[in-house]
């Protein structure tokens, strides 16, 4: 397929679910800041913007600071109506490799985000979390019902897992960098629409190990690190079969393998020891594959612009 | 500015948002505002927001046969820290001495030979349970989670007007109403320092292992409902995802050789702790109803035999029969040598003639009471009474004198509650929950209220057209409360923020080529 859509299609599967990870994360936060008469609102604000790399000056930050900025600002890519309205851009020039009724859940997702911003400021910001988790489930559903197992859908779900590790890491960093007690542990669970599974995986409360082990480590559940991982690379070992009969020649799929096994084969005592390396080794592990499969797959042609001066200069 | 409390007058009760003056009590003055901001049309979009929520999650009762969302209502019932905190004491020191007359009962029955309470009193209780004489529960524990009824009199103070210590129900509809409540009116919480409930679940499950057999490392815990068909069956499905454990009806349960089991596709699988959510009649065909098709054959020889724990513990009922209530401040006396910090509301014991004719007397002045109910059945308020119902439970009360009680009528508090047009006062109670670790006993910081709807009504009961309120417990001002401590992992102050995602391809040059080869036409 053209390297033009292949990139199309892998940031489509990035941005869908990073608007559909900021509304869990957001939902939960906003409500658990509300709720919780302990939290401060200061600190905790600038925790959530700081899971997006996002530092913000102001003083203080309050929630409808970090709303505006984390779900409302069309500008901002790292924003859910950005990564939205990015997500609908990029089908656009795929729009022939989608299904219809693909492109056309992208575009009238995209068509009533500003109905849907005005109502989230009468009705509450819920409302408009539970659009963008609805809608990026049916566009999930739709990609999984209507699309051939073919490279396409192979980018697209690339591109989702490889975000959906990066978000998970990025809460976990959140959540490590402060003192948390039980009730963060559940939020933060919740954040990543864990909690019952967690729950009826350990059958007992959250605290800081069982969080971490379950986040990143559980085999089962498609929202952990390593099981993201996993699928990541079956995508990647589809898109570029094995050649010779030694090694690997993927580059990405070579740090997705030793990200994952440097999940795999560690205790859990052994990960929280040093949590905080661990997650920025995983995070930089997803920067170098979004990077190393741009590089093979995508191949940037940096648009050529003709200069007339340059041109004179070298003569 | 809004018209919400344009009608609003307070009748002679205890009203909980205004003082005789008129004016918002301290606790209310930040909400108050917050309302006169709001116009009823503003208020009918929430209400219309909160009823999708619940009609979506499930959250209904059927009403005569039709699903209704739950009736939340919208205008919170706000408690002050310091009047909290006489109700978390006195509610567990209720269950302390309670917890510690369950367990003389049925051993040696101290207080019954000391004569504090007469020893017939006891054996007469309906839900007094022979079998259960001689069973020890494993940390000493029977009741595991207890609800008291609280009602606030005229004079602004609370008063206890029932123990719940069988199955006491509401606790998933408090945890719900917090969660409806803060996506629906988001800006009331942000302006008030209101504690949380949604660790209750967490604790239970912490106080149901802990009171499992001895020797069991890793209890499994299961919650033991009636069946879809039960009227408290979201709460039974709630708790048990909540403390994700598995949810089992009577037939999913089998007892060998005084082993309870639960029959799961990897064959029988031992159970160790049962929440029940069944009445002690239901629980086992064995021994209590022989016709019962909802329990579970055995299990009490099960409990006897130490093998499995049943929580609330079975027998529980004698200590909340009605009749039994009237002696719970001579109990606090006795086994705890405290004062009770909650009054009871005043009641008779008809037993004694002379306050058997005192009530019959003034019949249609006040409240009688099955001692053995439990979820307001049964009930006769004298004032709302016809001459019809007074001469029958004067028939009642003359046949048998041991199994009723009366009671004085309170004049329940009244808060804002929105009805028809805008905020009209209406009558509620308060129903905490605490459970028992056997540690300590816990009182979650909120509560069940609920309200009674009909003009003028005290009958607050749901099945009764009750509806309910979010019940916050403002944290000391000044203070936060501390933060719970769990030192076991590293931290970092000073890392570094992530780097921001990767913001993507971007060819603006491009599109702006694209846009101006314009193609068509011409």
């Amino acid at each position: 397929m053209l390297s033009r859509i292949a990139e199309s299609l892998y940031w489509v599967g990035r941005y869908v679910e990073r608007a559909e990870d900021t509304a869990r994360i957001l939902d939960v936060h906003i409500h658990h800041l509300l709720e919780d008469a302990s939290v401060e609102e200061d600190v905790a604000c600038r925790a959530l913007l700081g899971v997006m790399g996002i530092t913000d000056a102001s003083d203080p930050v309050d929630i409808n600071r970090v709303t505006e900025r984390l779900a409302f600002d069309a500008s901002n890519g790292t924003s859910i109506r950005g990564a939205l309205v990015a997500a609908r851009e990029n089908a656009r020039g795929a729009q022939e490799s989608l299904s219809s009724e693909l492109w056309e859940c992208l575009n009238s997702t995209y068509n009533s985000l500003p109905s849907q911003v005005e109502r989230a400021a009468r009705a509450g910001p819920h409302a408009f979390f539970s659009f963008v988790k609805e809608r990026s489930a049916m566009i999930l559903g739709l990609t999984e019902a209507t699309l051939s197992r073919d490279d396409g859908w192979r980018f697209v779900v690339l591109g989702r897992s490889l975000e959906r590790i990066d978000m998970t890491t990025r809460l976990l960093m959140a959540c490590f960098g402060e003192p948390c007690g039980p009730s963060e542990w559940v939020t933060t669970l919740r954040s990543c629409g864990a909690h019952e599974a967690f729950l009826r995986t350990y059958r007992r409360p959250a605290n800081a190990s069982s969080v971490a082990e379950f986040l990143l480590l559980d085999r089962l559940f498609p929202r952990s690190a390593f099981h993201a991982l996993g699928v990541a690379e079956e995508c990647l070992a589809a898109l570029e079969p094995r050649s010779g009969r030694a090694g690997l020649e993927g580059k990405a799929r070579n740090i997705l393998g030793r990200a994952r096994t440097q999940l795999e084969f560690r205790s859990v005592g052994e990960l929280i020891a040093e949590l905080p390396r661990h997650l920025d080794q995983l995070q930089a592990a997803c920067a170098q594959a979004g990077e190393a499969v741009a590089l093979r797959f995508f191949h940037h042609t940096k648009a050529i612009e003709w200069s007339l001066e340059e041109a004179v200069g070298h003569t | 500015m809004g018209d919400l409390l344009d009608h609003y007058e307070a009748d002679s009760a205890w009203d909980e948002m205004f003082d005789e003056a008129g004016r918002p009590r301290s606790a209310y003055t930040v909400l108050h505002q917050a309302l006169q901001t709001l116009s009823e049309e503003d208020f009918g979009t929430r209400c219309a927001a909160r009823d999708r929520a619940f009609r979506d999650q499930g959250i209904t009762f059927s009403l005569s046969g039709e699903e209704r969302p739950f009736p939340l209502d919208l205008v919170p019932r706000v408690i002050p820290a310091g009047e909290w905190s006489v109700i978390e004491q006195g509610v567990a020191q209720r269950v302390r001495a309670l917890e510690m007359f369950l367990s003389d009962v049925y051993s040696e029955g101290q207080i019954l030979a000391d004569g504090v309470i007469p020893r017939s009193l006891v054996t007469t209780a309906t839900q007094f349970r022979r079998p259960v004489v001689g069973i020890h529960p494993a940390n000493g524990v029977r009741v595991h989670v207890a609800g008291v009824d609280l009602v606030r009199g005229g004079d602004g103070r609370f008063y206890v007007l029932e123990d719940n210590l069988r199955t006491p129900s509401g606790i998933s509809y408090v945890i719900e109403n917090r969660r409806t409540m803060a996506r629906v009116f988001p800006e009331l919480f942000t302006s008030h320092r209101v504690r949380q409930v949604d660790s209750y679940p967490a604790r239970l499950l912490e106080a149901l292992r802990a009171a499992a057999p001895e020797g069991v490392a890793d209890p499994t815990v299961v919650v033991l409902t009636p069946g879809v068909h039960n009227s408290a069956y979201f709460e039974h499905t709630f708790l048990a995802g909540q403390m994700g454990v598995e949810l089992v009806e009577g037939r999913d349960l089998v007892c060998r050789e005084n082993v309870v089991f639960m029959r799961s596709t990897e064959g029988d699988q031992r159970v160790d702790v049962v929440y029940r959510r069944i009445d002690d009649d239901y629980l086992d065909p064995l021994h209590f109803r022989s016709n019962s098709l909802i329990g579970c054959p055995g299990i009490v020889n099960a409990a006897r035999f130490g093998n499995v724990t049943i929580a609330n513990a079975m027998g529980n009922g004698v200590a909340d029969d009605k009749l039994v209530y009237t002696y719970v401040p001579d109990m606090i006396s006795y086994y705890l040598h405290e004062e009770p910090l909650l009054p009871n509301v005043g009641t008779y014991r008809l037993e004694d003639t002379d306050q058997l004719h005192y009530a019959l007397e003034r019949l249609d002045q006040l409240v009688f009471k099955p001692v053995d109910g439990s979820g307001g059945h049964g009930l006769v308020i004298g004032p709302a009474a016809g001459e019809e119902e007074l001469a029958r439970t004067r028939d009642a009360l003359l046949s048998d004198s041991r199994g009723w009680v009366a009671q004085e009528v309170v004049q329940l508090s009244t808060s804002p509650t929105h009805v028809g047009g805008g905020l009209q006062p209406r009558h509620i109670d308060l129903r905490p929950f605490a459970v028992n670790d056997g540690e300590r006993v816990w009182v979650a910081p909120g509560g069940l209220t609920r309200v009674a709807l009909p003009e003028g009504s005290l009958v607050v009961n749901s099945s009764q057209g009750g509806g309910s309120k979010d019940t916050w417990v403002l944290a000391p001002s000044g203070s936060r409360p501390a933060r719970p401590a769990e030192a076991v992992h590293v931290y970092v102050a000073d890392r570094p923020p992530s780097p921001p995602p990767d913001p993507g391809p971007a060819n603006q040059a491009q599109q702006q080529q694209q846009e101006e080869e314009v193609e068509g036409p011409c």
